[in-house]
């Protein structure tokens, strides 16, 4: 961000201050959710936030701001990676924490892996 | 401007960066704690990437994707190790 921008690069410079901080608020966001959801369930849900969203604009801020066609494949492929990979350490996460009982079951409205879960224990044990 | 924005990340994300540590601290369980240094990790990413934008220079996005992966298999081998180790328990 240069101080003499005008312009369409005045623009593009107050584009990129808002993805910035709204994506350093998504890190933010996810903290807040750390520290105050009740379980590693609802927990889970917050701390996926800065990874996607957050990356994403972060992401799309750095492509603004160099100028270049070129630097957008890098940054989309950075980001699918990110896209992939959050949803399958998440489920990982909470299929172990469900199994170890982490969650809150008063917090439940409707467990319908229960019953799936108990199947699978049983096929186990037989 | 330049500035201004570099300040307010840098505040929030050190915001963000001490409720990780702090749940990373007092996290119940283990799985609480792998949740939360996953997160610092993403923030310390969000860290390269502000940097990278505001500077205009692309040396940490292989770093980032490193971090991304780094994040990625130890959240797997961790909730791989606390099923394994909790299901022999509940078993026996």
């Amino acid at each position: 961000m240069s101080p003499e921008a005008s312009g369409v690069d005045a623009v593009i410079d107050a584009v990129t201050a808002v993805f910035l901080v709204v994506g350093a608020l998504m890190s933010l966001g996810a903290a807040v959710g750390l520290l105050r959801f009740p379980d590693l369930m609802s927990r889970m849900h917050a701390a996926t936030k800065p990874q996607v969203l957050g990356l994403f604009l972060l992401l799309a801020a750095i492509g603004l701001q160099m100028r270049t066609w070129w630097v957008w494949p890098v940054l989309l492929v950075a980001w699918i990676f990110q896209l992939l990979t959050v949803p399958v350490s998440a489920h990982m996460v909470g299929r172990s924490g469900y199994r170890t009982k982490h969650g809150h079951r008063e917090l439940l409205t409707k467990d319908e892996l229960e019953a799936v879960v108990q199947r699978a224990a049983g096929d186990d044990s037989t | 401007m330049k500035e201004l924005v570099l300040v307010v990340t840098a505040v929030i994300l050190s915001l963000a960066a001490v409720g990780a540590i702090v749940r990373i601290a007092i996290g119940p369980s283990l799985l609480d704690r792998v949740l939360a240094s996953d997160v610092l990790l993403a923030i310390l990413g969000a860290a390269l990437a502000i940097d990278m934008a505001m500077n205009r220079h692309l040396n940490n996005l292989v770093l980032l994707v490193a971090l991304a992966v780094i994040g990625f298999i130890g959240s797997v081998t961790f909730a791989r190790f606390v099923a394994d180790r909790r299901d022999h328990s509940n078993e026996s």
